[in-house]
């Protein structure tokens, strides 16, 4: 029997991680080659939650295509609205009023503290802490109220408009948000005790998945992973869009780019994005949120029932061939994403229609380095790279 | 982005990195163009891996970072078809420069009987999965790419999604789904 | 509970059959296929303030075999589809389907290419649930109605037609 189970030297086992396995949260699969508990070889596969994203946008038009982007990174909906129509706008050349700019700041912001709460309790839960996992959901639900709110939808937001947002804030924004600031800051300081000196949570996550900042550069990883392995970049400050330029705040960077420093610059970023959105509060300007162009922006629902003029511009903006048409050309546009660099590459033919949406996922070279960093290490430790790495399937695949 | 600002516009007028290039690579560039406030240039398909390399390594230019790398079908813009002599496709890098903050996009025209460029792994590690999506979904090939074979789509797939020519609702792969043949 | 006859105090009589549903009913154990979207709403049905296991399905199973319920949440694409397949095959009898979502029952807004245009082509589906993603509400809410069907004796879509197959009828 025994001669039977013993190891033949040298021979390798395959293991198919995923697609379905908690840690792979739903839609990733690596096949592994191991040597006992070493992993020798990793090959990612991809492509389970492909949905076409970049073939409807040559058939949507400029404003449906927003409700496409929600479903991208489903985690952070608000920052993928933002994103895209930041570069229609640039396409079109619009100037967005202060008021509007400052709001989608803030709201892209609150969706990084929710984007960054999942990540929190989803990786913290494959490692077994499964309370951060709660702590995080609490703060999340919050957060869902406000969104619900604001834009009408708890996670599929479309808020932003080309031009603007769907609408301004309600009343009483500003003091539930006070409210989810001052509570905030409490539950990430529980967080941080239950895990940030835990010592299960130091071994499992200290010198895993280690990635030099010259190979993260190659590798094209942007975001929290970047800053992790101590390159100081954020496209916030580096180049501001949507008037960040007022705000003050720091950028969060790590020194070694393992594990636990991508843990450690989330979690600041958490109180960064916390910071900007209180200064984005305090100095909220008065004025309108939409561009003031009736090619552009919806006009009042009054103005459309009451005046043949706005129900003329109304019907004109909604119907198909006839709503916003950005002239002829190319353009690229970059957002700093919860996940890194969400870039648009739009071609446009001067139609209602794109003539070629590419987008720019942070997750796809996110999840390609995955070989990089657990090649050399445990079967344990891909779990604890996968959490901390944040691919998220929708924005991966598309 | 704001190349006013940063100073590789040489004498107000051509973007430092258009003279660099133009200087090293004359027959190679096709066209050079400033639009939206963004460099974008155009670059034979078999010197275009010679033009990334210098972009990437040039001690002053220093495009060290590969944003994307991606493809468009012009086969309905019938101007971009004649400028290019009916090259049907066309390869789109997207560089940044950590040193400048600059940006800029590359640009290769690519036949139909031709169908392929030379592979930038080499440069950029990055650029694998990119490249991989872009034949999965145009069915451009990298010469000398280490691995390239479907991401997206399943390996068995027929045909390329992001073509014009290929339908948003599929050619009937979603009608003749059949589990034996998807297991196999 | 089916109490149906009272003879004394501290006896009661039923059927075997209505005993087991009574505890399938309040321990159904799901596994959740989560892909996209609807993952989300699915995890915050689980998490504190919704809390699932209210309603005694919190005992979440990543393997297929110890599960009795498929929660569908999210797209399917032809990739995807045979993994799918697959682990429904895997569920030990009976089993309920819920389909959570726009994209799992019929697509959704995704009519493209590569999507299955609902999941009920390939598997049985017991429960829809509508919205985009449907709100935790709704997934309890379907959780509750499988309950209910399973109280009142009714098979599971997937029920295959042995009769050694499943001892749900009541």
């Amino acid at each position: 029997m025994h001669a039977d189970m013993e190891r033949v030297a040298g021979e390798k086992m395959m293991l198919n991680f995923g697609p379905q396995h908690p840690a792979t949260h739903g839609t990733l699969r690596i096949v592994l080659e191991l040597d006992g508990e070493t992993v020798v070889k990793a090959t990612p596969h991809l492509g389970y939650l492909h949905t076409g994203f970049e073939k409807l946008g040559e058939h949507l038009d400029y404003n449906q295509y927003i409700v496409v982007t929600d479903r991208m990174n489903y985690l952070s909906p608000l920052s993928n609205n933002f994103g895209y129509v930041l570069a229609v706008e640039k396409l079109l050349g619009l100037e967005i009023p202060k008021r509007g700019e400052y709001v989608r700041v803030i709201m892209a912001e609150l969706s990084r503290l929710a984007d960054h709460l999942i990540w929190l309790g989803m990786g913290a839960l494959d490692l077994g802490a499964f309370t951060a996992f709660l702590y995080g959901f609490k703060e999340r639900e919050k957060l869902y109220n406000i969104f619900e709110k604001t834009t009408g939808a708890r996670l599929t937001t479309s808020y932003t408009r080309v031009g603007g947002v769907l609408r301004d804030l309600y009343d009483g924004f500003e003091e539930e948000v006070n409210a989810f600031l001052s509570a905030f800051p409490k539950t990430l300081k529980e967080v941080h005790t239950l895990l940030t000196r835990n010592r299960i949570w130091m071994d499992r996550t200290k010198e895993v998945g280690v990635i030099s900042g010259e190979d993260a550069i190659s590798y094209g990883l942007t975001g929290p992973c970047l800053r992790a392995s101590g390159v100081e970049h954020d496209l916030r400050k580096a180049e501001p869009y949507s008037s960040y330029e007022d705000f003050d705040f720091d950028v969060a960077v790590g020194d070694n780019g393992d594990v636990y420093d991508r843990y450690l610059v989330r979690m600041e970023e958490m109180v960064q994005s916390c910071h900007i959105v209180r200064q984005a509060m305090d100095n909220l300007p008065e004025g309108p949120v939409n561009v003031p162009d009736n090619k552009i922006s919806l006009p009042e629902k009054k103005d459309a029932y009451g005046h043949i003029e706005g129900l003329i511009h109304h019907f004109k903006i909604i119907m198909d061939g006839h709503g916003v048409q950005p002239p002829r050309g190319e353009i690229y546009s970059a957002t700093e994403s919860p996940n890194g660099e969400l870039g648009f590459y739009i071609v446009s033919d001067g139609s209602g229609t794109a003539y070629r949406i590419r987008i720019r996922p942070p997750s796809l070279l996110q999840y390609q380095v995955v070989p990089h960093m657990i090649e050399g290490g445990m079967v344990s430790d891909v779990v604890a790279v996968l959490g901390s790495l944040n691919v998220i399937a929708g924005e991966l695949d598309r | 982005m704001s190349e006013e600002e940063n100073d590789t516009t040489s004498s107000g007028k051509s973007p430092v990195v258009f003279e660099r290039v133009k200087e090293q690579f004359q027959d190679g560039v096709l066209d050079l163009s400033e639009e939206f406030d963004e460099l974008s240039l155009v670059a034979h398909r078999d010197s275009v891996y010679e033009i990334l390399e210098f972009l990437k390594n040039d001690a002053k230019l220093s495009y060290d970072f590969l944003v994307d790398v991606t493809a468009v079908d012009y086969s309905q813009m019938e101007d971009v078809l004649t400028k290019y002599d009916y090259a049907r496709f066309m390869v789109v890098y997207h560089l940044y420069s950590y040193k400048t903050g600059d940006r800029l996009r590359v640009k290769a025209p690519v036949h139909e009987k031709e169908l392929s460029v030379r592979t930038v792994t080499s440069l950029w590690k990055g650029a694998a999965w990119l490249e991989r999506e872009v034949y999965d979904m145009f069915g451009i090939t990298f010469e000398n790419h280490p691995n390239l074979r479907r991401i997206l789509m399943p390996d068995d797939f027929e045909g390329y999604p992001l073509c014009k020519d290929y339908p948003l609702r599929g050619r009937g792969e979603r009608e003749t789904f059949d589990f034996e043949r998807q297991n196999a | 509970m089916g109490l149906e006859n009272r003879s004394d105090d501290n006896i009661i009589t039923t059927t075997v059959d209505k005993v087991i549903n009574w505890g399938r009913k309040n321990s159904l154990w799901p596994m959740p296929f989560g892909t996209a979207c609807c993952a989300i709403e699915m995890m915050a049905t689980l998490a504190s303030k919704y809390d699932l296991s209210r309603f005694g399905a919190e005992a979440i199973r990543f393997s297929p075999r110890q599960s009795d319920l498929l929660i569908v949440s999210g797209r399917i694409s032809l990739k995807m589809m045979p993994v799918l397949k697959k682990i429904y095959d895997q569920m030990p009898e009976p089993k309920w389907v819920i389909s959570m979502g726009a994209c799992a029952s019929c697509g959704g807004v995704f009519d493209t290419y590569t999507l299955i245009q609902g999941v009920d082509q390939f598997l049985p589906v017991d429960m829809y649930i509508p919205g985009c993603p449907p709100r935790p509400e709704d997934l309890i809410d379907a959780v509750m109605q499988i309950q209910r069907q399973i109280d009142s004796g009714e098979l599971p879509k997937g029920t295959l037609s042995d009769a050694n197959s499943a001892s749900v009828t009541g």
